[in-house]
């Protein structure tokens, strides 16, 4: 797959400051016509500053773009629009109140005689999609459609504004394997017309399936361009980590070691919990010192079922005991009393407070239960903080510092503290390691090993397959919003089998 | 258990039945705004006969034109997720203006553009309060409105009546609409007019989707690359110019000019706007349904009249229970909340 053809777009030696940190320092990449190209690194390695400076939202400290081989400075989104370079976020950054057909040519919008024709702008949305050979309703509103859908309209409104580059920032962590093949369809399809596609991604098996070449960013620098076919996932990840590429193998026997205590009485008993809409009623035991693993698909009602256990919301039917006594799920504060923890999936907005620092973030939960009234003494304070900061590698690890200014993958990790201060009795992880580099999903799951081995009970949700079946001693199936099966992990337990159990909807 | 055979096809009609409802959602608030108006019609025909009278059908537009046409205005600013609460206000000024002028003996042709100049600059000073300073609309323009009421005082205390001739002449223009002899005023065509230049400037313009685009999310509008801040600036401004054509309205309609016309008028607007369907949280709804809006209210104030024993606070007792019942449509229909 080797072209010759002048890059695209070609960025060298971009540098950029931010107060107090150097974000890049040194890197670049070379895009081509063409070609899909992945941009790989850590959290905190610098792919998003790299991606803002090329359309346009950071100005570089110094360092040279030339998009089509003529040297520019980008002044703004707009400007990079106007270059050629389109942008699909993470987060869909469409107007969900519009029609599709609208979402896809606003600003650019067919003219009747009596200004904007909807109906025409309707045709020529219509043409776009089939064109791409999407079947797609484009007079429904966009917040009609499901996420999938909606990128598919960002790519489709890149596709009208005829971009020679096109940024895709992590657009499949949201959607599941279907969805994800209707995209890297449309990707390809553009490729082939000599669009240059940049794919910032998570999910390593995704390079390797769409993408011809690489670039590995860390630290802010670059570590080097690769051609995908040459280099294995293993020597991807020690490109990407540098020195810490063995974490992952050591943690490989972490959860395996442990012979699960099959005699131990179940802390908590879930029977016939249910709500509509949510998840159909299902039981379940959870024993101290066991890693339950949740798995399923996107929307199979994973998040749905742990919420329940939890009061966050409430359910229709059914009830939990703790110990063989009943706990009331109206609200959580009864679930909290009884030794619950939950970690939720949605970390900015239902987790963390963005401008309390560190310290404050980790002992909320604890003084939420002790009452306001009664402030934990300075002392005690500094040193849970302390111990917990040191206990979990949270960087860096200055109290005071800001949560917003951390990482994805430390701000988990202050999320997770916060909850282990409690000393939890069981503690419920929904996607702790969701947009999370790997270094720090490594250590994420460490820390949930050794927590289990302390005799917490721990239910662990996941989309990654591979990681529940890592952790868990036990594994929940589900599929479209029940319980299917459950599955011992005693090593016989693998990815293909969990599949199947999925596909064939628990043979019932 | 179903046989397999009709099971997919009675889940295929069912979803195919739910698509349609779903893909033409936007339109429900509306519509059910208009059955409203004509429940409304059908219980006071039912009760008093000559409610069905075409005059008196028209003269709720007659008697509302000035709320219409804050209706517009309020309505540009909701879609575009801001609120108004100076529109009142400008229209008292507005009257004042307009009395006040010809008192000074200042030829009318001059006093209606004043008029309308002085309440457009009010909402573009808002407009770029909140746009350029970030200020909460609903800050800015409660400022606006004690700024406005306050310069009506300075203006006069008292009220100030008009006796121009042009004035009385326009006001007393009857323009035919049924063969009965039924008419409309000049104030509700000129209302029915702006609605209708509203609403092809909102569905058939840029700076009309961007209204919607902006009222739907901001910051992805700003990212399509959408003149945001035009858009922003632009609804205050039109609503500060609805507000004070309002006022002209209402000056022809009342013949003077009062610091004290108008209180209270533009929670009515919100609330014609809010119960013709128009969500307040920006993005959705459409000027028709402001328009219906304020019908009803005026529909209702109509079997009030036509009852004659009760207080006419019970207006605002009905609109009250109105705007519950349609916030709770928005909620029952409102797009799925956010993941």
């Amino acid at each position: 797959m080797e072209t010759t053809a002048e890059p695209a777009v070609h960025m060298s030696g971009i540098v950029k400051d931010f107060p107090g940190v150097r974000a890049l320092d040194g890197a670049g990449l070379r895009l081509r016509p063409g070609e899909v190209h992945a941009l790989l690194g850590e959290n905190g390695a610098g792919k998003s500053t790299l991606i803002k400076v090329l359309t346009g939202v950071h100005r570089p400290e110094s360092g040279e773009i030339r998009v089509a081989g003529e040297r520019v400075e980008i002044s703004g989104p707009l400007d990079a629009e106007r270059r050629g370079i389109a942008t699909v976020y993470q987060e869909v950054n469409l107007c969900p109140n519009l029609s599709v057909a609208e979402n896809i040519l606003l600003g650019r919008e067919p003219r009747g005689r009596f200004g904007i024709s909807q109906r025409r702008m309707n045709r020529r949305a219509a043409e776009l999609a089939a064109g791409m050979d999407l079947d797609l309703d484009v007079t429904r509103a966009l917040g009609d459609h499901s996420i999938a859908v909606q990128q598919l309209v960002s790519i489709l409104r890149a596709v009208d504004l005829q971009a020679r580059v096109l940024v895709l920032d992590e657009p499949t962590s949201s959607l599941d394997r279907d969805e994800v093949r209707i995209l890297f369809d449309l990707v390809e399809r553009l490729r082939s017309r000599g669009v240059a596609i940049l794919f910032v991604t998570h999910f390593l098996d995704q390079v390797y399936e769409l993408c011809q070449r690489m670039t590995v960013l860390r630290n802010g620098g670059l570590v080097g361009e690769f051609a995908t076919a040459e280099v294995g996932q293993r020597e991807l990840i020690g490109h990407m980590l540098g020195e810490q590429a063995g974490e992952l193998d050591r943690l490989e026997a972490s959860a395996g070691d442990d012979p699960p205590d099959a005699g131990a009485a179940p802390f908590l008993r879930a029977r016939g919990l249910g709500r509509s809409g949510g998840i159909a009623p299902y039981d379940l035991d959870v024993a101290p010192g066991r890693i339950t693993g949740l798995a399923g698909l996107l929307g199979s009602g994973r998040t749905e079922a742990v919420r329940l256990l939890f009061g966050a919301d409430r359910p229709d039917t059914g009830g939990v005991e703790v110990d063989g006594r009943p706990v009331p799920l109206r609200t959580p504060r009864a679930p909290i009393a009884a030794g619950l923890a939950y970690c939720s999936e949605d970390r900015k907005s239902e987790g963390l407070v963005a401008e309390l620092s560190i310290a404050d973030n980790l002992m909320l939960a604890m003084q939420a239960a002790r009452g306001w009234l009664r402030p934990v003494p300075a002392k005690t304070r500094a040193e849970l903080v302390e111990r917990y900061i040191a206990a979990l590698r949270i960087r860096p690890a200055a109290p005071e510092t800001p949560v917003g200014a951390l990482s994805g993958g430390n701000q988990q990790k202050v999320l997770l503290g916060r909850w282990l201060i409690m000393q939890p009795r069981l503690l419920i992880l929904d996607e702790p390691t969701r947009g999370i580099d790997i270094g720090a999903k490594a250590e994420v799951q460490r820390l949930v090993a050794a927590q289990s081995r302390q005799g917490t009970a721990v239910l662990f949700v996941s989309s990654e397959l591979e990681e529940v079946l890592r952790l868990s001693h036990r594994v929940v199936v589900l599929r479209d919003r029940r319980v299917i099966s459950e599955l011992d992990n005693d090593g016989g337990l693998d990815t293909d089998r969990v599949l199947a159990e999925i596909a064939e909807g628990g043979g019932r | 258990m179903t046989p397999p055979s009709t099971l997919p096809a009675l889940s295929a009609a069912v979803s195919r039945s739910r698509d349609l409802l779903e893909g033409r959602r936007r339109f429900i608030p509306v519509s059910m705004a208009g059955l409203v108006l004509v429940l409304v019609f059908v219980v006071g025909s039912l009760r008093y006969s000559g409610f069905l009278d075409p005059q008196v059908v028209l003269n709720l537009a007659v008697n509302n034109s000035f709320l219409i046409v804050l209706a517009v205005g309020v309505t540009f600013v909701i879609l575009a997720g801001g609120i108004d609460l100076s529109t009142g206000a400008v229209l008292a000024l507005s009257t004042m203006i307009c009395a006040w002028l010809l008192r000074e003996g200042w030829p009318p042709l001059l006093v209606i553009p004043a008029a309308l100049l002085a309440g457009t600059a009010i909402g573009l000073a808002q407009g770029c309060i909140i746009h350029f300073y970030g200020v909460q609309p609903f800050i800015a323009t409660l400022g606006g409105m004690f700024f406005a009421r306050g310069l009506c005082f300075v203006i006069s205390t008292e009220s100030i009546p008009i006796s121009d001739p042009l004035f009385s002449a326009l006001a007393q223009t009857r323009v035919p609409v049924l063969p009965g002899g039924a008419s409309l005023s000049l104030g509700a065509v000129i209302a029915l007019a702006v609605a209708g230049a509203a609403a092809y400037v909102l569905h058939r313009t840029r700076f009309g989707r961007s209204v919607y685009a902006v009222g739907g999310s901001e910051s992805s509008a700003l990212l399509m690359g959408l003149a945001v801040g035009r858009v922003k600036v632009g609804v205050y401004t039109l609503s500060g110019f609805c507000a004070a054509l309002g006022g002209v309205l209402y000056t022809l309609y009342i013949a003077s000019g009062n610091g004290l016309h108008g209180l209270g008028m533009e929670l009515d607007a919100i609330a014609a706007v809010v119960i013709g369907g128009t969500l307040l949280t920006g993005g959705f709804g459409y000027v028709l349904g402001s328009v219906i809006g304020v019908l009803t209210l005026g529909a209702i104030q109509a079997i009030l009249v036509f009852e004659g024993t009760l207080s006419s606070w019970w207006t605002r007792i009905v609109a009250g229970t109105l705007l519950f019942a349609f916030i709770l449509l928005q909620r029952a229909l409102a797009p799925r909340a956010a993941r």
